[in-house]
């Protein structure tokens, strides 16, 4: 589908389209200045920034604590990477230790987390693509994942869970049991789901060989996280940069295979995104019985008596859009002197006018919703 | 290779006008940084890229910093490398009144985006960029917000940017009592 031979350019009939920002597939505001020949795309070109609210800004004026709701607005789909991003930022600065359970209810969070971003983005993907029914039966199950994390921090969007040097609340009582059991009933409908939509032939076939990103183009972009693994780089934070307790569990990293196309394809990114829901299954499992390990309530590190660091850290996190970096520089006040933001959505929506060339308008549509892109983490 | 290294190896390459100012003190400098001469940058940058000894093929991040009080902008690349796995931070100090860098994003594409956002809230241009537009503000935007002199306006095409404490507006004022509040004031 991607060897279309552009229409000669001597008869010109080309014609520009908008698309966005208020289009239903768009993943958020999200707008697109499209060139087109008939269905076939010349050149798309993103105009981001409708959600921009200056986070970068805001945290130059919030003390250090002071700053965590807001990170939560980064990517409210995961927030809690956002959060625990921040967190590592001001940990590595002030040199805090952050004690084993406070690191294991970290990956409990993050990882319960994870599953309901790629849930999410899977199912969304299937509606952008036509298969309405997939969508429902992901927030189904994310719905359960809500609950979880509404009983651990109180909210179920924007969670404001992770403090600097630990979490802000214990397990309550009988949670690890519950979300054990969902565990189990959640396992073998990953296989339901493929057989539902992964694997269906007409699926298949609209996605696989579609908007072909190889690994070098992946990593020249900065395609980071699920779609960098899509494209056949094995690489993964949790593997790499082993922080939290990662290393001290068993898991594989999932790349594309190219199982019915080429590796990179748009099949490819969704697959990926499914198969880790089943990696994160693992990793929830082994934590489980690993933080009963760890004395309770032990949660939060010992601070600091006053935060003002001065001097400059760079911390990044595998979240569900990949790695999310935080470059932070202090210079002794109570307020950071400079936040900086590294996301996977934006670095992902700029191969998008270098990869549209060629495309049909409704690949294009495809393409951005197999990168899982969330709008406020584009503009934050 | 440690920090040290590269930087050692770098100076060795290119000279030490070019590469210069290592900072690697471990209560200060999480990740040790240095200098290098604005004018070189893209230089340095192929040099990292392509030497198979520092292999650096991942540009995580491109920060502009603004220091009013020495005149000078920072610009900083996080450069990483996926094989090799290890970071190097290069900082280019730019002059404030008009800062001005040659472009990397011919060297890593991921630079084009990441450099117009920094063109685009603190005004730093970057020669040689195929697109340097605003990114994340409008077109007509006055001013680079991420400076630290900067004021936002009243208002932008009509729309005010403050809004009343809400607060202030939500105070509940009870009526006053007939009788009570009269009694005081000599009528």
């Amino acid at each position: 589908m991607t060897q279309v031979v552009l229409a000669n350019q001597q008869n010109d009939e080309e014609m520009t389209l908008n698309m966005g920002p208020h289009h239903p597939s768009t993943h958020g505001v999200l707008r697109f200045i499209i060139q087109t020949d008939g269905e076939i795309i010349r050149r798309a070109v993103p105009d981001v920034g409708y959600l921009h609210r200056s986070i970068e800004k805001i945290g130059e004026r919030c003390t250090y604590p002071g700053f965590m709701p807001y990170t939560d607005r980064v990517d409210y789909v995961a927030a809690m990477f956002a959060n625990e991003c921040w967190a590592m930022a001001c940990e590595k600065l002030m040199d805090i230790e952050v004690p084993k359970r406070a690191q294991y209810l970290r990956v409990l969070s993050g990882e319960l987390n994870r599953i309901s971003s790629h849930l999410v983005a899977a199912g969304a993907m299937a509606m952008d693509i036509g298969a309405i029914t997939a969508f429902v039966w992901a927030l189904r199950e994310r719905e359960h994942i809500n609950d979880f994390l509404e009983e651990l921090c109180g909210a179920r969007l924007t969670y404001n869970y992770h403090r600097i040097g630990g979490v802000s609340f214990d397990m309550p009582k009988g949670w690890s049991d519950k979300v054990k059991a969902w565990l189990d009933n959640f396992e073998p409908l990953i296989d339901e789901f493929n057989r539902l939509i992964t694997l269906n032939d007409i699926y298949v076939k609209r996605l696989a060989d579609v908007a072909v990103i190889t690994g070098e183009e992946a990593v020249d972009w900065g395609l980071v996280g699920p779609n960098l693994r899509a494209s056949g780089v094995k690489w993964d934070l949790r593997k790499e940069d082993g922080y939290s307790v990662y290393p001290e569990l068993d898991f594989d990293v999932v790349v594309g295979k190219g199982k019915f196309g080429t590796v990179g394809d748009c099949w490819d990114r969704f697959e990926v995104r499914v198969e880790e829901c089943r990696e994160c299954v693992k990793i929830l499992r082994q934590a489980l019985v690993k933080i009963e390990e760890h004395p309770e309530d032990d949660i939060e590190g010992k601070l600091p008596k006053k935060l003002r660091p001065d001097g400059e850290a760079y911390a990044r996190v595998e979240s569900a859009r990949g790695d999310m970096g935080c470059y932070l520089i202090g210079k002794g006040g109570e307020e950071p002197y400079r936040v900086r933001f590294r996301t996977g959505s934006f670095t992902a929506m700029g191969i998008v006018e270098a990869k549209s060339p060629g495309l049909f308008i409704a690949d294009l549509v495809a393409l951005i919703a197999s990168f899982d892109v969330v709008a406020p983490e584009i503009d934050r | 290779m440690s920090p040290q290294d590269i930087f050692d190896r770098l100076t060795k390459e290119l000279g030490e006008d070019v590469v210069f100012d290592l900072h690697a003190d471990p209560k200060k400098d999480k990740d040790p940084w240095f200098q290098v001469a604005p004018a070189a940058i893209a230089r340095v940058g192929t040099r990292l890229k392509d030497d198979p000894e520092l292999a650096c093929n991942y540009l995580e991040c491109v920060t502009g910093t603004d220091y009013p009080t020495d005149k000078k902008i920072h610009v900083t690349y996080h450069v990483y490398s996926l094989s090799k796995k290890h970071r190097v931070v290069i900082k280019c100090f730019c002059d404030r009144e008009s800062p001005s860098l040659p472009t990397v994003s011919t060297i890593w594409s991921t630079a084009n985006w990441q450099e117009r956002e920094c063109f685009d809230l603190l005004g730093v241009t970057f020669e040689g960029h195929p697109d340097l537009r605003r990114i994340l503000l409008p077109e007509d935007w006055e001013g680079y917000p991420l400076r630290k002199d900067y004021k936002e306006k009243d208002s932008y095409h009509g729309i005010p940017t403050t809004r009343p404490n809400p607060v202030e507006l939500f105070a509940i004022k009870l009526p006053e009592k007939p009788g009570a509040g009269s009694a005081e004031k000599p009528s």
